[in-house]
């Protein structure tokens, strides 16, 4: 028996992944395209006047410090969230599946954090870091810190990555939790009666069993945090101070709509394009061969 | 089946749902009157009193139909409104804040200069019935108004009585100058006060309008009315001099820094904070303060020649896009000729805390008892006009300038962080200002 679906009509393939295609093209070749126009161009802010300058605008960005230092504070902030994130929901995952009574009490509270939008994440971590009366700002000052996140760049970045990593632990929560839960018990048994204890058990059977969960995370998570993480740091600080939360894809939007310089925006954005293309293709040329299935 | 009855249904009551539409849209056409869009972004109370500065105009003539909408803040109606110019569909009145300023003006061929829309409509349009600080900001150096100014304020100072009172200072005698205000400030915390001074827009107040009021220049070139050549001037030794006060006083706990916006209003509103610096236009927010305060010009160096000379302005002023027809231009010079009437002027006044444009309006207000009534309400117009403008504190016009205030702010925070000295934060923004500038001549010149 033939298991293959077989179009007999040589046009109904086509038809039925058309709307997918006209959704790729109008939504994302057609703006990649116009980002990559626009980066070659420098115009007045209503597109009166035109003019080709060729590379200017992102020789421009390189010898601009700041955009030099946004690359650091990405590298950092990604990796931070990334790291952080995972090891967290990862704890919380098995944990979460060691536990028999109220387990499902738990996860629904660990999966919750993920319907909240970032710039809600974003507001409600101000609250909670609000210097003066925010309650883990006040109990910080208690202990003789100086706590001012709008004033102290190190400070902002551990606001913003505490957010940001929080929104997505219940994400990262969800994919381990269904991982854990696909390992076949008599695996883990039958290592238990060799006399192998829980940690032992951990790093030799489930983490390698986990790996392409893992992996699929790590990819999501990156992109989430050079992204998705806009909306928690716009509410938070708008990367501040002093550009020390300043990440690439804040500054696009920055230079794009406050600064209304298109050009230099378009360019970034072509930039950060290429890097996301980059990162997509290392992954999963080199990481994912490491990936047991 | 079942399902495509439901969906032949569905398809029945769509169309009948647009044939009411259309009947709907043959309603509206008959009100043939010339329709005026104006984007704005003035939400809330403010909002509501512009579509009752509308209304009067609809209603008032039958013509023209002015259409008032908000397309968010200030940055975002502007970046609607180059959207929307690109696609044909700009609106034909545009609501600007001062910073976006430099960017209009280079953009000529997308905007109508104001003083032609109206000399073209017959309109006598004599500048000088205008209080010149305010238009002085909207007009080309020699006196063209290219701008409507709508909504414009400066900054002022604001202080809670009660907590004078009890530190033991008159609340009747704020400091006047920068001089006497230590003193208030090392007895206001002595009487247990965690937050003697804070002030919002810090670039605005300490820098821009510290500038004017000292007459001495912010930028070259008249603070750039006079061409896009102009150079940041603003790391001056009194530049220096202030903002080293204020870092002394922030690390003396006598000064707090609260944020770069308006931020720091909630903490004077609840009463944390004994002063605070903010725009004329703030007056509304503080009115249901549960304790007793007043209104005060800004302080000055009183070694300084010529201090206080006047403040500037902030706030928006309204700008004619390009590329629409006569008929309508004529519809809003008789908007703009309606906006200006001394009764539309007191009532926009009064009512928002923004400031008169005429001097008619402030005469009629100030006959009517309001300032009596209100005390201190007249402060923003006196500290406006204490002196004729001098080429110092005539207005700002920078190219970039939204980007300029945020390297000033960067800078700024790292003095009050310790991190760099007045003088080095001063020179670098500055220098970082100035790169900002050449960039726009250049864009502009291509």
């Amino acid at each position: 028996m033939e298991k293959r679906v077989v179009f007999h009509n040589k046009y109904l393939p086509y038809l039925l992944v058309a709307p997918q295609i006209a959704i790729t093209v109008i939504f994302f070749f057609w703006p990649a395209s116009q980002a990559i126009v626009q980066s070659v161009l420098r115009e007045d802010a209503f597109g009166v006047s035109s003019h080709f300058v060729g590379l200017d605008n992102f020789i421009a960005l390189f010898e601009d410090e700041y955009y030099l230092n946004s690359f650091k504070v990405t590298a950092l902030f990604s990796t931070l969230v990334t790291v952080i994130g995972l090891s967290l929901s990862l704890l919380l995952a098995v944990t979460a599946d060691r536990i028999i009574r109220a387990a499902t009490l738990y996860k629904t509270f660990l999966i919750w954090p993920y319907a909240v939008a970032p710039a809600v994440a974003g507001a409600l971590w101000g609250f909670v870091f609000l210097p003066g009366p925010g309650i883990v700002a006040y109990l910080l000052q208690q202990m003789g810190v100086d706590w001012n996140f709008h004033l102290n760049g190190a400070q902002a970045m551990f606001v913003v990555v505490v957010a940001a990593t929080w929104k997505q632990i219940s994400y990262n929560f969800l994919f381990f939790l269904a991982g854990l839960q696909s390992i076949p018990k008599s695996l883990i048994e039958a290592a238990a009666i060799d006399g192998a204890g829980p940690v032992r058990r951990f790093w030799t059977i489930v983490l390698p069993l986990l790996s392409p969960t893992l992996f699929f995370l790590i990819v999501v998570n990156v992109v989430y945090a050079f992204f998705e993480t806009f909306g928690v740091i716009h509410s938070l600080t708008r990367g501040g101070p002093a550009k020390a939360t300043e990440i690439l894809v804040y500054k696009v939007w920055y230079d794009g709509f406050e600064a209304q310089d298109l050009g230099g925006s378009s360019a970034q954005s072509v930039i950060l394009m290429a890097i996301v293309i980059g990162l997509t293709v290392i992954q999963f040329r080199y990481i994912e061969r490491k990936v047991h299935y | 089946m079942k399902s495509a009855g439901k969906l032949a249904r569905a398809a029945v009551t769509l169309l009948a749902g647009t044939a009411i539409l259309a009947g709907a849209g043959q309603a509206l056409a008959q009100d043939n009157r010339i329709e005026i869009h104006w984007w704005h972004a003035m939400a809330g109370a403010r909002g509501e009193l512009l579509n009752q500065l509308v209304e009067g105009f609809n209603k008032g003539q039958d013509k023209y139909k002015v259409i008032a909408t908000n397309k968010g803040n200030y940055p975002e109606a502007m970046t609607a409104a180059m959207a929307a110019f690109r696609a044909g569909k700009a609106p034909h009145i545009l609501q600007v804040f001062e910073v976006g300023t430099g960017t209009m003006m280079a953009s000529r061929a997308a905007i109508k200069p104001v003083y032609q829309l109206m000399q073209e409509n017959g309109y006598k349009f004599d500048p000088s019935t205008y209080i010149t600080s305010v238009t002085g900001y909207y007009s080309t150096s020699d006196g063209k108004m290219l701008s409507y100014p709508f909504n414009s304020s400066t900054p002022i100072m604001y202080y809670n009585k009660d907590a004078f009172a009890k530190a033991g200072l008159d609340p009747e005698k704020p400091p006047r100058t920068w001089q006497e205000f230590e003193p208030a400030l090392k007895k206001l915390k002595e009487s247990g006060s965690t937050c003697p001074f804070i002030t919002s827009w810090q670039t605005w107040v300490h820098l821009e309008n510290f500038s004017a009021l000292h007459n001495v220049p912010f930028a070259t070139k008249a603070n750039g009315l006079d061409g896009l050549d102009t150079e940041l001037k603003f790391n001056s030794p009194l530049h220096v001099r202030h903002i080293t006060t204020l870092a002394n006083w922030m690390k003396e706990g006598l000064m707090v820094y609260g944020g770069r916006k308006n931020e720091p209003n909630g903490k004077f509103a609840s009463g944390e904070c004994a002063i605070l610096m903010e725009s004329s236009a703030g007056y509304a927010s503080f009115t249901k303060a549960p304790f007793k305060w007043g209104m005060a010009m800004l302080p000055y160096y009183s070694d300084v020649q010529g201090a206080p000379q006047n403040s500037i302005i902030g706030g928006a002023s309204l700008w004619v896009m390009a590329r629409h027809t006569p008929e309508e231009y004529k519809g809003v010079a008789q908007f703009f000729d309606y906006l200006a009437a001394t009764e539309n002027q007191v009532f926009w006044h009064t009512k928002s805390g923004y400031l008169p444009i005429t001097p008619m309006a402030y005469e009629t207000t100030k006959s009517s008892g309001f300032y009596a009534a209100n005390p201190g309400t007249d402060v923003s117009v006196r500290q406006m006009t204490l002196n004729p403008p001098t080429e110092n504190s005539k207005g700002l016009r920078l190219g970039n300038f939204v980007q300029i205030r945020d390297v000033m702010d960067e800078e700024l925070e790292a003095v009050w962080s310790g991190k760099k000295q007045p003088k080095e934060a001063l020179d670098t923004a500055v220098e970082r200002g100035n790169r900002l500038l050449r960039q726009f001549e250049r864009d502009v010149k291509r």
